[in-house]
């Protein structure tokens, strides 16, 4: 584990530099998964669903197969088992057997000598359908069990309930001063990565399947392949291309990675599928839209005594990540403020929409965003300044929430003094003229999660270590740069440990034949794992070349300093040898020197079911102030300037932390204004607007300021201290817009995105003297399990569920479950 | 579409890419942005929605930026063609270029491209565009990673340099505020 403060001092670590890949990319040469040309290849095209839930009575490929130029035709039948990124999501096919559930859901796919034939050939399916019931809502779903989207879940067309109690939250907030219930709606949204999904994959006669694809966790699609392609995993090999953008939409496996290798096997040359702009919306897996309810308990100073929150997500039609995206609508809104008591009921629905899954934040946007705003409620209540209020609460560092997260370092205080003095806070809040206003919010999100997808006691990260003669290193990781710069960390922590020049460290990545397994670039779990795994490796290799160096100089191996390329005595700097020279003297003495190193999380504290959602080895910080202009005449909101403080432990690349945070705040900022995955309002859900053009983005022109600062005192269990950037400084974005709105105009959209016609209905309502809000009235009736209970820490709990029958934190009994609801 | 565009007829074209004379056959329906990846293999030019949307396909023709997938190839003949790959002069990379690896102006890398050839224009235009005048010219460049902010700052200091100014980073650009 990287010691905060290690000797020498860091030479490459907290530096501005470049990337290692920064020269390819400027340059057009890195080959992402549609720049790969082979020889003899192909080019598939999939066959989409035109209705959004119907059953497929037959397909007809004959006339496909005759065009001149077709290769072959798949359709269900060939793709008979079945997916998914979850164990227990096993739900999706690569291509339907029997039944859709969206419009795009992949039904057959032809592979010709050139994308056009191919496409042509599509229109030559002749699919017979048999329509049935869309379910288009959460409501729809909730009160329409039939027909069912899928035949497994909780029951209906309800995928997962989650009821999780930690301490009595009614005698919380029977102690409470101020009691409050809210709802909140968040849209959904996609990634839009500028880049389409592509994949291409060969398959040689020795029985071996490549592919290559613009994948975020190339180990995940290994095991998918060998699951639905039924090839032992040693046969096949998959590489992550670099991607364009992926921001959580190339978490899954997806069905054109299966078919191409399907194809690929069948033809015995490679094939290459690049989705359309179109078929990028329809892979989807963004962000959900969840409906929340949200009552506080407050005392007079804003302590949250209790906390009790709603969310209905609607998942689309498949499983995807939602039962982790369920726990995450309630994991983390205990770890920025103390909270007393907390319940979460959490639900997830089948809709037949593009399926949703993890979007940058996975899960916790939502509910930071129904949480950032209620407090600003509870604030105004109470009359408190929201920043001071926030200030006086923290959830301190080193501590045990009361659903069992453990914090480690914990800088949210600085953060929010950062930002309330850069945008002179006490100034403007309240102060502004009519039409401009200031918002804060705070947010928490991951350094990686503490368990891994499918449960293992294997290492999250592995990372091997090559050192050549001619002073060269090769660092080979399964991580996968999707343009967050991991291929880069993994340099600079080398570089660090060895006293080498990044430039002298190549870093092999993301190749499941090559590297050693990390399970992907998802909740931010790269720079702290891969990060460690390489620390590790680094510091094993250091060990065994400075014990043959010592050896060779006659002097301890303790006084051996590792620093700008050379290995030398730290009392007679002159004494040494350079870098090459010293893997020589090693590789002389010990033979070839190569090392290993991996990295687990620690345990979390958390014993009872759903505890393995939200643990992590470090949290980051987050404190946004949003300075919005709001036009009374038409509603529109513009957002001048956002400052934003992030707590990230340690940079290890600076301009590479200011470019996540910048990012995060443009990303945020397109949530809070203007995207949103959207669907007609009839039973067909048909996407709105499936285009590039239709889906609002910020441009340049929208784009805020950001003043940004970066918060850093090391964190314990990061590799040099660091902890995560690329999603935390997301979500405070949206609820200080929303917060800034009401400054400024005196109305609340406790919805997302928040457009101008929301505004204007808002300051309408308000005019005729009602109350100036825009946001759902309602939270369907759910026929809830009993709670899973669990005594918060401080009420003497040790992390388990409190057994049926058993005394609870309240001091009641509780009650035992309803038999027929165990599972 | 044609029922098998296998028979599509074939044109030939004379063009310059990236300074050099160019003669390119290739299936009269393609775009310059299928000519340039799938003919020439010039694959550092991108596709974002194929649809004019997104900048992504940006290049230069005759020195204006055009979106690559609205540009019919046969339209192309006697056209010179500037992609990323002819912005660096021999090893050496052109300053944008050099900007834009400096300041993390190119995360995943994907747009850019269109963005470097966007500024490249531009600056021919402005030695020394303002704030405002770099969001306009790239308002038609969208980026999902950046924000924009480190390309604004990157074809600043771009700018600065080709003036001739010893510019760097701005400290407060690569380490943020304290």
């Amino acid at each position: 584990m990287g010691a905060p403060d290690e000797k020498p001092p860091l030479r490459v670590v907290g530096r501005a530099q470049r990337k290692v890949d920064a020269t390819a990319k400027v340059t057009g040469r890195t080959v992402f998964a549609d720049d790969i040309f082979l020889p003899r290849m192909v080019y598939g095209k999939i066959l989409r669903s035109p209705h959004p839930h119907a059953r497929i009575v037959s397909v007809n490929t004959s006339a496909a197969e005759a065009l001149h130029g077709v290769q072959c035709v798949l359709t269900g039948q060939d793709t008979p088992t079945p997916f998914g990124i979850l164990p227990v999501s096993q739900d999706e096919h690569a291509l339907c057997p029997d039944k859709v559930r969206f419009i795009g859901d992949p039904v057959a796919a032809v592979a010709a000598a050139s994308e056009d034939v191919a496409t042509h050939a599509l229109e030559l399916i002749d699919v017979q359908y048999e329509p049935l019931d869309a379910i288009g809502s959460i409501n729809d779903a909730i009160e329409k069990p039939e027909p069912r989207v899928h035949d497994y879940g909780t029951g209906g067309n309800i995928h997962k309930t989650v009821h999780l109690e930690f301490g009595d939250v009614e005698e919380g907030f029977a102690a409470s001063d101020l009691v409050r219930e809210d709802l909140f709606f968040y849209e959904g949204n996609t990634h839009l990565p500028m880049e389409q999904h592509a994949a291409v994959a060969d398959y040689s006669a020795d029985g071996k399947v490549t592919l290559w694809s613009s994948t975020q966790t190339p180990h995940y699609v290994h095991r998918a392949l060998a699951r639905v392609l039924d090839l032992p995993p040693a046969r096949i090999r998959v590489i992550a291309c670099p991607n364009g953008g992926g921001f959580g939409g190339k978490s899954d496996p997806f069905s054109h990675e299966i078919v191409a290798a399907k194809m690929a096997m069948q033809l015995g040359r490679p094939v290459k599928i690049t989705l359309t702009r179109e078929e990028v919306f329809y892979c989807h897996r963004g962000r959900h839209p969840v409906l929340m309810w949200v009552k506080t308990g407050a005392d007079k100073t804003g302590r949250i005594k209790a906390l009790h929150f709603k969310t209905a997500l609607d998942g689309g039609a498949y499983g995807s990540y939602g039962v982790a995206s369920t726990y995450y609508t309630g994991a983390l809104q205990t770890v920025t403020y103390e909270v007393e008591r907390y319940k979460f009921q959490g639900l997830r629905v089948f809709t037949n929409k593009a399926p949703c899954g993890p979007k940058r934040g996975h899960g916790t946007p939502q509910p930071r965003f129904g949480l950032e705003v209620a407090l600003d409620k509870v604030a105004e209540q109470l009359q408190l300044d929201p920043a001071q209020m926030r200030l006086d609460h923290l959830a301190p560092a080193d501590s045990v929430t009361a659903n069992y997260l453990r914090i480690s370092s914990m800088q949210l205080g600085e953060c929010i003094e950062k930002v309330v003095a850069g945008s002179d806070w006490k100034n403007r809040f309240r102060k502004l003229p009519y039409g401009r206003g200031v918002g804060i919010a705070c947010s928490s999100y991951l350094s990686g999660a503490g368990l891994p997808i499918y449960w293992n006691n294997m290492p999250h990260s592995g990372v091997q270590l090559k050192c050549d003669r001619g002073g060269g290193v090769t660092v080979f990781c399964g991580s996968t740069d999707i343009g967050q710069g991991s291929d880069s960390i993994l340099a600079y922590i080398v570089a660090e440990v060895l006293g080498i020049d990044p430039l002298r460290i190549a870093v092999v990545t993301a190749d499941t034949d090559l590297t050693p397994v990390d399970l992907g670039s998802y909740s931010s779990r790269v720079t702290l794992m891969s990060g460690n795994a390489a620390l590790q490796a680094a510091e094993r290799a250091r060990d065994i070349i400075g014990r043959a160096v010592a050896k060779e100089l006659d002097i301890p191996q303790a006084r051996l300093v590792f620093a700008c390329g050379r290995v030398f005595d730290a009392e007679d700097p002159d004494r040494g040898v350079d870098w090459a020279k010293a893997v020589c003297i090693a590789e002389g003495a010990v033979g070839t020197i190569g090392t290993v190193g991996s990295y687990t999380p620690p345990p979390s504290p958390g014993r009872y079911r759903g505890a393995g959602v939200g643990p992590s080895a470090a949290y980051s910080y987050s404190a946004a102030v949003a300075e919005v202009e709001v036009d009374p005449d038409t509603g529109i909101v513009t957002v001048p300037t956002i400052w934003i403080a992030h707590d990230v432990g340690r940079s290890i690349n600076p301009v590479l932390v200011m470019g996540q945070v910048e990012g995060s705040v443009y990303m945020g900022l397109g949530e809070a204004l203007m995207e949103e995955m959207a669907y007609r309002e009839n039973r067909r859900v048909v996407h709105k607007i499936p285009s590039l053009l239709e889906y609002k983005s910020p441009t340049t022109l929208e784009m805020c300021d950001v003043v940004t600062y970066l918060v850093t005192h090391p964190d314990p269990n990061g590799p040099f201290g660091a902890k995560e950037a690329g999603q935390g400084p997301l979500l405070p974005v949206m609820p200080a817009v929303a917060n800034a709105v009401y400054d400024a105009v005196g109305v609340r959209i406790d919805e997302v995105p928040m457009t101008p016609e929301k505004v204007l209905q808002a300051l309408k309502l308000k005019a005729r003297g009602k109350e100036g809000r825009y946001g759902p009235t309602a939270f369907p009736e759910i026929d809830w399990e009993d709670p899973i209970r669990v005594r918060p820490p401080w009420a003497g709990g040790d992390g388990s569920a409190l057994k049926e029958g058993a005394v609870g934190a309240g001091g009641v009994r509780v009650p035992a479950r309803h038999p027929e609801r165990q599972h | 579409m044609a029922p098998n565009s296998n028979s599509d007829s074939a044109v030939r074209i004379h063009l310059t890419v990236n300074g050099e004379p160019t003669d390119v056959l290739f299936a009269s329906h393609k775009t310059l942005l299928e000519v340039l990846r799938e003919d020439l293999r010039l694959t550092g030019t991108k596709h974002g929605c194929e649809l004019g949307e997104c900048g992504t396909c940006t290049v230069l023709m005759d020195g204006m930026p055009v979106l690559s997938c609205l540009v019919l190839g046969q339209a192309c003949e006697g056209r010179a063609i500037k992609t990323v790959e002819g912005m660096a002069l021999g090893p050496q990379l052109h300053p944008l270029q050099e900007t834009f690896a400096e300041l993390g102006a190119a995360q995943c890398g994907y747009c850019t491209p269109g963005f470097l050839l966007t500024a490249e224009a531009l600056l021919q235009e402005s030695a020394s565009p303002s704030r405002e005048e770099i969001k306009r010219a790239l308002a038609g460049n969208l980026c999902r990673c950046t924000g924009y902010l480190k390309i604004y700052e990157a074809v600043e200091l771009a700018a600065a340099r080709m003036r001739g100014e010893d510019a760097q980073a701005g400290e407060e650009t690569l380490y943020g505020r304290t």
